[in-house]
């Protein structure tokens, strides 16, 4: 094992910057190893690699110091390929940089690679992708998780010492599970979505898969913050601090009974309850509550996402953009719906099929102004419970990483298996996701809630539980 | 039944490009004529992940709109996606406003308003000409320059009742939304386009016929004609047994020929709902003081205003439906106040004719002349028809009244002893004429007056070379 | 729930091809997910206010100020067809 890497197995995207920064590390020599393995990568990570490192990295002393990122596909990125996991899509340059991946830069991070992901990150296990599926490093016979499943295989690989997701119902914090690391979902708002391909605009966060919670509060320091470019964006109203809290005492955790019973992997709950075990260890204290809504907000989420999914979508149609595919008599029509047919994965289909349906005449009112309703009843149910608790713990996903091809067959089947990360997601809270402990061999995440902004007292507690729980994220790195 | 014994019913529906620097959702410049897809981005190509931004002059427009419409503005207004593919439409559903419109209710001209909202406008299909052929089949091009430029779109209630009063209507609001500047409200380049519905139902009945909507109609004229014909053929249907099929029509200018739109595409569902990407705009007070401050004298108070001047109803219209004719009046009136109803009269009747066509700008005439010349004619100085050939100078070269008059020896005549023998040679030189005057025919005076004017060449007044013949003839 | 014939019409408006048997697949496939859905009807929703954005967001609006455009062949690079003028669409008349 070459010096480079064993500082990629061990050292934390935090702690390459301070050796790029103390001269202890080669910032250009780091680039080159992390591409050469990203180009080398065997788990179908990427779907773009950078040729070469930039003629000019950003300087040591600028707060990232030209580490590399490695970028979700659903981010635009000027003249590289962004193609969100879409035949549709294939070749697409756009001619702008999102505005996500513009502030990483200017905070002195390089991209150095476009990561896999189901289609308009639609679906939880990377198996929609245009570009063939992901597998995950701790067992290529499994799924990494979606919708980021490249970002958060990409960081378990070590081809990239973090990578930036997006987390629609649980896209970011399902796979980090899955894979074994950390993924935070922000607060709605919390970061920019200009130049993030739109799946639910209404649900959309962009946010870190790294291998440490410090990592992960640092990415978000340079992500977060209001943009003139989004009217949606609201950024934090706090600076993010490095999280230090080492001890628990005096919070309460509210653990809810509706998303850490029945449908939850034996492995998966002894791993749960270990982490709850620990974090009484540290001080905390358990209350169990309710999320009466929580089973409603997984139907509400299936309405409420493709109905924005089905419009967002919209423009997909082989006019400026992507690949056209014209019928043979040349009509206009012909033209949408060759285009549409061959260039959209079943998954996708489905999905716009299901919007369509529920914002068609007549049916508003039962789908999409029902599901509009719900998500005020579950955003209560957290009002509610943020009066007793100071945070909610659940496992990120009911299960580990299932099999390539497992689910595939059944839509329904791969909807339920959010019902942890979708309430959060319709409430527009922030979670974290951080490992907690393996099933099957595989590891389990233990998610992490807080109110809207609270992402400091997220990152707090997260850290202090990942100094206890220990473990090493680093455990598929080669 | 004839087309007399049915009752018309009409409702518009205008779009208005507002004249703001950029579009609506986008920092693109709007413009017109320019060279196609020279202002576009990110955003009004529809370009994955761009978002819109809303343009805070084109609510302050839509503002401005609704309070001089007499519209109660939302305090609250969101933006909804009305989703359906075209490729003039780049995202595939162009933001709009659907239950909470910028603007509710309204009125103009005694024509209720239903509504007043903001959108975006589509992009423009070009024919691809020769060289566009594809696979056999046509081909268009799309320039989105235009896509995206803010409209309001204003909605009446179905207040109209005639072809007429349509085009009547419109041209008041024109000129309204003129005045107010928040457009250029120019037919021909399509910143204001009027789609109307019309049905008609048997008089007496209560309830109303099925509508259908006739589009594309981009002049006065073709309004007017359209409407017309589009009512033609519903009363030819209903006389005939038939029913009027609710449909979306085309007119035809050239052949005044009425087509269904609707032979390809399905009943529209336009799939309603609010724009995730955008929040509810907020109308705060501050917002409605703003548009409040720069509200103008409105047409119809103008109008109002000369009428209690003591300017006749007609040329008050025209002087305030005409702005640039109402703004040379009140100049003009500054200069002098005492003739208002004259001055007036001469601006809508006597210069008027003299532009035809043309702009205000085309008269040479220097700023107070005119008010000059009425108070000329008032104090008897040249008379009427003098006045006409004092005004002809004044037009085409400009010049001091005054000085004219005296110049072209249009001095008025005195009355009778200067008129008696000219008269009487009109007398003698017509004795057929005089005969039927004596009989108190007074037909043929204008013979008479003919035969003065020429001998005077106009200084003479008409109405006292009459009152002079009636002497002369004993009457 | 949902048959074949909704979903010829759903997938027309969203100018989506179904292959014939892509049609059955596509109902029922649909109507498993709508069966589940459906729960969301029997909540007891009187008087609670629709949400689309739970975080107060008090979004302003943009001044009128232009910003550059793209230029033109950047603007036509992506397009699957394009001439100097503009993107080429079979016509809506063909
Ligand atoms: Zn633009």
């Amino acid at each position: 094992m070459s010096d480079l890497t064993s500082i990629i197995r061990e050292q934390s995207a935090t702690e390459q910057i301070a050796a790029i920064k103390s001269g202890a590390l080669d910032a250009r020599e780091l680039f080159e190893a992390y591409r050469s393995r990203a180009a080398a990568d065997t788990f179908n990570a990427f779907t773009w690699v950078a040729d070469e490192a930039p003629a000019a990295l950003p300087a040591a002393d600028t707060p990232l110091a030209g580490l590399p990122v490695a970028v979700k596909d659903l981010f635009s990125t000027e003249g590289v390929p962004t193609q969100a996991g879409s035949k549709l899509l294939e070749g697409y340059r756009p001619p702008y940089t999102s505005t996500a991946v513009a502030k990483l830069e200017a905070a002195g991070a390089s991209m150095h690679g476009k990561t896999n992901q189901d289609e308009f990150a639609m679906g939880s296990s990377n198996e929609n992708s245009a570009f063939g599926p992901c597998q995950n490093p701790w067992d290529p016979e499994r799924i990494p998780g979606g919708s980021s499943g490249g970002s958060a295989a990409a960081v378990a690989a070590g081809h990239a010492p973090w990578a930036l997701g997006t987390d629609t119902g649980g896209s970011i914090r399902q796979p980090a599970a899955m894979c074994g690391l950390v993924g935070l979902k922000p607060t709605y708002g919390a970061v920019s979505r200009y130049g993030m391909i739109a799946f639910a605009s209404s649900l959309d966060q962009a946010g870190p898969i790294t291998r440490t919670v410090a990592d992960a509060a640092l990415m978000l320091e340079h992500l977060h913050g209001a943009d003139s470019r989004d009217m949606t964006s609201v950024g934090l109203r706090e600076p993010i601090a490095v999280p230090s809290r080492e001890s628990l005492e005096g919070l309460v955790i509210g653990v809810p009974a509706e998303l850490t019973g029945e449908g939850v992997e034996e492995g998966v709950a002894a791993a749960f309850q270990v982490a709850l075990a620990e974090a009484e260890a540290l001080g905390a204290s358990l209350e169990t509550i309710h999320l009466p809504h929580a089973e409603a907000a997984l139907s509400a989420y299936y309405v409420l996402a493709p109905a924005e999914a089905s419009s967002n979508l919209s423009r997909f149609d082989g006019v400026r953009y992507g690949n056209r595919v014209e019928d043979a008599d040349g009509t206009l029509l012909g033209m949408y719906t060759r285009t549409r047919h061959d260039g959209f994965g079943p998954e996708v289909k489905r999905r716009i099929m299901l919007g369509t349906y529920a914002l068609s005449a007549g049916y508003y009112d039962a789908y999409y102004g029902t599901a509009q309703r719900v998500r005020t009843k579950i955003a209560g149910d957290f009002t509610e419970a943020f009066k007793k608790v100071d945070v909610i713990a659940t496992p990120t996903s009911p299960t580990v990483a299932w099999k390539l091809g497992e689910k595939s067959s059944d839509p329904l089947a791969m909807y339920l298996s959010d019902i942890c990360t979708i309430p959060m997601s319709l409430a527009g809270i922030p979670g974290i996701s951080i490992p907690c402990g393996t099933s099957q061999g595989m590891p389990v995440g233990l998610q992490l809630a807080a109110p809207a902004f609270g992402e400091n007292l997220l990152l707090g507690v997260a850290h202090a539980l990942e100094r206890t729980l220990g473990f090493d994220t680093g455990g598929a790195i080669r | 039944m004839s087309a007399a014994d049915y009752e018309v019913t009409i409702g518009l529906e205008i779009h208005v490009q507002l004249a703001t620097r950029t579009k609506m959702f986008c920092g693109c410049e709007t413009s017109f004529g320019d060279d196609p897809n020279t202002h576009t981005c990110p955003r009004c190509l529809g370009l994955p992940g761009s978002l819109p931004l809303p343009n805070a002059k084109a609510v302050h427009f839509g503002l401005m709109m609704g309070l001089a419409l007499g519209s109660k503005i939302a305090p609250r207004s969101i933006f909804h996606r009305k989703n359906y593919f075209y490729p003039d439409l780049p995202k595939g559903y162009q933001i709009s406003q659907f239950d909470e419109p910028l603007c509710d209710g309204g009125e103009l001209g005694g024509v209720r308003l239903n509504r007043v909202h903001l959108e975006e406008d589509a992009a423009k299909l070009n024919h691809a000409g020769g060289t566009g052929r594809i696979q056999g089949s046509d081909a268009s091009v799309v320039d989105f320059n235009r896509g995206g430029t803010p409209l309001a779109e204003i909605v009446t209630e179905p207040d109209i009742t005639s072809a007429e009063q349509a085009s009547e209507w419109l041209r008041l609001l024109r000129v309204t939304i003129r005045q107010l500047g928040v457009s250029d409200v120019n037919m021909e380049e399509g910143s204001l386009r009027c789609d109307a519905n019309i049905s008609i139902r048997p008089k007496g009945q209560a309830e109303l016929g099925t509508k259908t909507e006739l589009k594309n109609m981009n002049s006065f004229r073709f309004i007017e004609r359209g409407i017309k014909a589009e009512v033609a053929r519903q009363v030819a249907i209903v006389d005939g047994g038939g029913q009027v099929t609710g449909e979306t029509l085309h007119f035809d200018p050239r052949t005044e020929a009425i087509t269904s739109m609707r032979s390809k595409e399905e009943a529209h569902d336009y799939r309603y709902f609010p724009e995730p990407d955008l929040v509810p705009v907020v109308i705060t007070p501050d917002m409605i003081e703003a548009a409040k401050a720069e509200l103008p004298e409105l047409p119809l108070q103008r109008e109002d205003r000369f009428i209690a001047l003591g300017v006749e109803p007609g040329a008050a219209r025209t002087l305030s439906w005409r702005p640039e004719l109402g703004d040379l009046f009140e100049a003009e009136l500054a200069t002098d106040g005492s003739q208002p109803k004259a001055l007036a009269a001469l601006i809508t009747n006597e210069l008027l004719k003299r532009i035809g066509d043309g702009e205000v700008t085309d008269s040479k005439a220097a700023p107070g002349s005119l008010a000059q010349l009425v108070a000329l004619t008032a104090a008897g100085t040249v008379s009427s028809s003098g006045a006409r050939t004092v005004l002809d100078t004044l037009f085409a070269s400009g010049g001091d009244p005054a000085a004219i008059v005296e110049a072209e020896g249009l001095t008025a005549m005195g009355g009778g002893d200067e008129l008696t023998p000219i008269i009487q040679a009109a007398l003698d030189a017509n004795p057929d004429v005089a005969e039927k005057l004596r009989t108190g025919d007074m037909k043929p005076i204008g013979v008479i007056v003919g035969f003065v004017m020429k001998e005077t060449k106009g200084r003479a007044d008409g109405k006292e070379v009459t009152k002079v013949t009636r002497q002369l003839l004993g009457l | 729930m949902i048959d074949a014939k909704q979903v010829l019409h759903v997938a027309r408006l969203s100018r989506l091809e179904l292959e014939p048997g892509e049609v059955e697949q596509m109902a029922t496939e649909l109507s498993s997910i709508l069966g589940h859905i459906e729960q969301i009807s029997k909540l007891d929703l009187d008087g609670v206010e629709p949400t689309m954005h739970v975080v107060p967001i008090d979004g302003g609006l943009r001044d009128d100020e232009p910003e550059p455009s793209l230029p033109i062949e950047v603007a036509l690079s992506q397009a699957p067809k394009a001439n100097a003028e503009g993107f080429i669409v079979p016509s809506p008349q063909a």
